[in-house]
Parts: C-alpha cells; sequence; structure tokens
C-alpha cells in the first residue's frame, strides 16, 4: 500500500515546496516594498542598476528582436501566400511583437543575462559574510540590493521591451521590402491599418510584471544562497530556471486578462 | 555593558550555546577562547542580533534587542563595528569605498570631509596610499586592517573582532594584535575578540573568557586565566591534546 501511495506522496511534497516557495516570495516581496517606505530610495545604485539592465542589455536585446522580427516575416509570407494575403505579413509581425514577443523575449533575454548575474552576485555576497557586514553596518539588505533592482527592472523592462518590438518590426520590414521584394509601402499601411495603441501599452504592461519577476526572484534566490560557491551556481541556476517558467505562467494569465 | 543572559541556541538539534552567561564590561577588551566550531562566532552573532537564541536573553546598555523592531536594531547597531574573519570587503568596490560606506550611509558629510576621515584610519592601519586597491588585489593581512578601518571609521562604542588573526602568519598575527591595541588606546571601545590565539589573547586582552561545552566555563584577567586550576583551561591554554577536552569531539 505505501509503494502504491509513494508516486502521489511524492507529487504531494512537491506541490507543498512549490506552494511554500512562492509564499515566501510574496513575503520577500512585500519586505522590499516596505523598505521603500522605511528609507529614502538610493538613486545613485537605482541608475547604475538601469544601466546594467537597460543600456547593456541593448546589443543582445536588439538582435534577438533583429532576427525574431525578420524570421516572423520570413515564417508570414509561406502562410500569407498559400492564401493570398501577402499584405497581412506588416501587422502578424508588429502584432505579434508587441503582444507577445517583444515582452517575452525581452524579458528571457534579461533572465539570461541579468537575474543570472544578480543572482550570483547577492549569492557570493551571502557566501562570503558581505549580506552580514551590511546588516551590522545598520544597513537594510533589501533596502540596499532588492530595491534598486526591482525598480530598474521594472522601469527598463518595457523601454527594452519597446527597443525589441520596434527592432523587430524593422527586421520584418527589411525581409519583406528586401528580401520577398514585396510592397514596403503596404507593409506600413497595414500595421497603421490593424494596430491599436492598446497593443502597444498592454504589452508594455506585461514587461512591467516580468520585471517584477525576474528581479525578485533572481535577488530572493541570491539570498538564499547557501554552501559555498557550489551553492552559488545551484542557486544561480534556481533563479534562472524558475524566472523563465513564472514569465511563461505570467503571460497566459496576463494575455488572458489583457486582450 | 554588554550582558549576555541564559542563552541558548540550537542547530538541527544540536545545541551550540547552553544557557550561556558573560558580562562583557564598557572600554574593556574581552577575549573569548574555546575550540574552533565551539559556539564562539554563534555567541558573536548573538551579539549583534543577526542570530536570535532559542531563549536567554541579549542586553545592550540594558536594551533586550531580541525584542527590538528593524528599524530600531539597526539604530542598536550603529553603536557597533564588526571585523569579520575573512573581511567581508565589498569586493566590487575599492578599499577606500569599503571604508567610506558606513560614512556614506550614516552621516551626510562632505565628499572632502569623507576623504579626510578615511585617509586618517588608513594611516591608522598602516595602509595609506593603498586606497584605490580593489579587496582582490591585496593580502590577508591588508584586509583585516582595512575591515579593521571600516569597523572603527564612525568611531563605535562596541567592536567586534571574529578571529581578527585567523590564517596570517604570526608575525603578522602580532601587527594585528599591536594595531586592534593602538586602535583600543586611541578610540576606547568595548572590544569583544573571537580567538583560538592564546598569545595573542594574553596580549590583547584586559579580561579573557573561555567558552566550553555552549557556556563560558571560566573568565578572568590574562594571569588568572594562565594560571587557572580548571583542567579544560588549562589543557586548552597549554594546547595540549592530553586531558578532559575529547579533540574528536567536534
Amino acid at each position: 500500500m505505501d509503494e502504491l501511495l509513494s508516486p502521489f506522496e511524492g507529487i504531494g511534497k512537491y506541490i507543498l515546496k512549490i506552494i511554500d516557495e512562492l509564499g515566501s516570495l510574496i513575503i520577500y516581496l512585500w519586505e522590499s516594498v516596505l523598505s521603500i517606505f522605511r528609507y529614502s530610495i538610493n538613486f545613485g545604485n537605482l541608475i547604475d542598476q538601469m544601466i546594467f539592465i537597460g543600456m547593456d542589455s541593448f546589443y543582445v536585446i536588439g538582435l534577438t528582436g533583429l532576427f525574431t522580427g525578420m524570421v516572423l516575416s520570413l515564417q508570414a509570407y509561406y502562410a500569407a501566400k498559400i492564401v493570398g494575403v501577402t499584405y497581412m505579413i506588416g501587422p502578424t509581425v508588429a502584432l505579434s511583437m508587441t503582444r507577445e514577443l517583444g515582452p517575452v523575449l525581452t524579458a528571457l533575454m534579461i533572465t539570461a543575462r541579468c537575474g543570472s548575474s544578480m543572482a550570483s552576485e547577492i549569492g557570493t555576497m551571502k557566501v562570503t559574510e558581505q549580506i552580514d557586514a551590511l546588516e551590522v553596518m545598520a544597513v537594510d539588505p533589501y533596502y540596499y540590493l532588492s530595491i534598486p533592482r526591482i525598480l530598474a527592472a521594472m522601469i527598463m523592462l518595457p523601454i527594452m521591451t519597446i527597443l525589441c518590438s520596434l527592432i523587430g518590426i524593422i527586421g520584418g520590414y527589411i525581409v519583406y521590402a528586401y528580401v520577398l521584394g514585396l510592397n514596403h509601402m503596404v507593409y506600413i499601411e497595414k500595421i497603421y491599418q490593424y494596430m491599436k495603441l492598446s497593443d502597444i501599452y498592454n504589452g508594455l504592461l506585461k514587461a512591467v510584471f516580468f520585471g517584477i519577476i525576474i528581479a525578485t526572484i533572481s535577488t530572493f534566490k541570491g539570498f538564499e544562497t547557501t554552501g559555498g560557491s557550489k551553492g552559488v551556481g545551484r542557486f544561480t541556476t534556481q533563479a534562472v530556471v524558475l524566472s523563465s517558467i513564472y514569465i511563461l505562467f505570467a503571460d497566459y494569465i496576463l494575455t488572458s486578462i489583457l486582450f | 555593558m554588554i550582558v549576555l543572559e541564559r542563552l541558548t541556541k540550537s542547530f538541527n538539534g544540536i545545541k551550540v550555546l547552553n544557557n550561556l552567561n558573560i558580562r562583557f564590561d564598557d572600554q574593556k577588551i574581552t577575549v573569548v577562547i574555546g575550540r574552533s566550531g565551539g559556539g564562539k562566532s554563534v555567541m558573536l552573532k548573538h551579539i549583534i542580533g543577526l542570530i536570535r537564541p532559542d531563549s536567554g536573553r541579549v542586553l545592550i546598555n540594558g536594551i533586550n534587542i531580541n525584542t527590538l523592531k528593524k528599524k530600531e536594531l539597526n539604530e542598536i547597531r550603529k553603536k557597533f563595528g564588526m571585523v569579520f574573519q575573512d573581511g567581508a570587503l565589498f569586493d566590487s568596490i575599492n578599499i577606500f569605498e569599503n571604508i567610506a560606506f558606513p560614512v556614506r550611509q550614516h552621516t551626510k558629510l562632505k565628499e572632502s570631509e569623507i576623504k579626510d576621515r578615511v585617509y586618517s584610519i588608513l594611516s591608522d592601519v598602516g595602509l595609506s596610499g593603498q586606497e584605490l586597491k580593489m579587496p582582490a588585489e591585496i593580502s590577508g593581512g591588508m584586509r583585516k586592517r582595512v575591515g579593521v578601518a571600516r569597523a572603527l571609521i564612525l568611531n563605535p562604542e562596541i567592536v567586534l573582532f571574529d578571529e581578527p588573526t585567523t590564517g596570517l602568519d604570526p608575525i603578522m598575527s602580532d601587527a594585528i594584535n599591536n594595531l586592534i591595541i593602538s586602535m583600543h588606546n586611541k578610540f576606547k571601545f568595548t572590544g569583544i575578540i573571537i580567538s583560538h590565539n592564546i598569545e595573542g589573547a594574553y596580549k590583547t586582552g584586559d579580561v579573557i573568557a573561555m567558552l566550553y561545552d555552549g557556556s563560558i566555563i571560566e573568565i578572568g584577567s590574562p594571569a588568572e586565566i594562565k594560571s587557572s586550576k580548571n583542567p579544560v583551561v588549562n589543557q586548552f591554554v597549554t594546547g595540549s591534546m592530553n586531558g578532559p577536552i575529547n579533540f574528536n569531539m567536534i
């Protein structure tokens, strides 16, 4: 009987672990938000993080957007040609980029580039007693390390999403006009015709949520780190995997609500 | 004055501190000696509120810090400086910024005043001219001295030293001990040093306390500890393998 129940016991334990971790994450986010009201914001630190998440990620986000838009244009062409609606390639690329691919791909790239860095930096500080040193010096580590990162991610993710989407649309245009040799004015005109402002700002709203998810999970995992350098590696991996899963999960929920 | 009353703490069912009682007098240096892994650092972390006890109290100038809220605890922590075993320097900023860090966080001094303070304490710890180096570029002894400078920059009432000479050669250990004595003479702080360096304890301590089995088993002046009749203390200070301390126990 015990053997029959053991798989269910395992699943149950796993679900409890997920709920426990989600609860800890929410408490951590709440603690971090409270720190904003306890202390004044360190703008120097905030700007450093905005540069790190934003400007330093420009090339990788730009390339991601460019190639995604180009591929999208190419793939859409094969389908659109069959039913004779190649004039819809522009709106297809633009709507896909602004509503879905721009926010999600930006978030996943920022997770890989910045989330991992946040988790490993804070994790290393944890295992080398630098977090203890902050506490001993009466500096709240949540205020000093989490808040600038969470705020910077909230601000920079939408900006990077705009860039990603815009470059993606340009990439789609390059393929449409110069590779496929179609009328470039149709591409632009149809985008204006089919795209609404709400498509853009709902996509940006998603990006704000993704920013909160990335920075909260990554810094949380950093603070949780134990077990020396091996632990730093393990918790950094957890931060990236967990952030990516939560982004995809949140994407579905937000898409259902917003669009 | 710092008082630890009936302090008890367990980790994973193992009692590390067991009904520990001790008083640290103002402006004196107390060295707490004991075996590695015997709970000395755990005791130190209780004093600064990094760990909360399972039972017992930590009183700083009569205030029980275990009942304080985060913000109140941070106000108490401003009275403290702490030198960590491995320095715990912030490795992403240089020596100058490490030492200036507490000043920037807790004062509104002008940049020129911060510079004056940092250069003055760098000179006190014998590190003039090293301020632009990164923590990874300096030796273990220098890291300890930067740690001392960072701990003392705000002239705290109480300074905690977690094994300040561990991992250093005898000459550098002596230099750090001399630095602690000279800084104490200058700043008149209450010092608590965690150590298992007996010679260093005799040299720096006004009072020496021995932590064993989670409790303070003897406390007294260096001369009293040297001539202690307690077989555990005697074995520890003479560094003998033979005696009541089982060297396999930890």
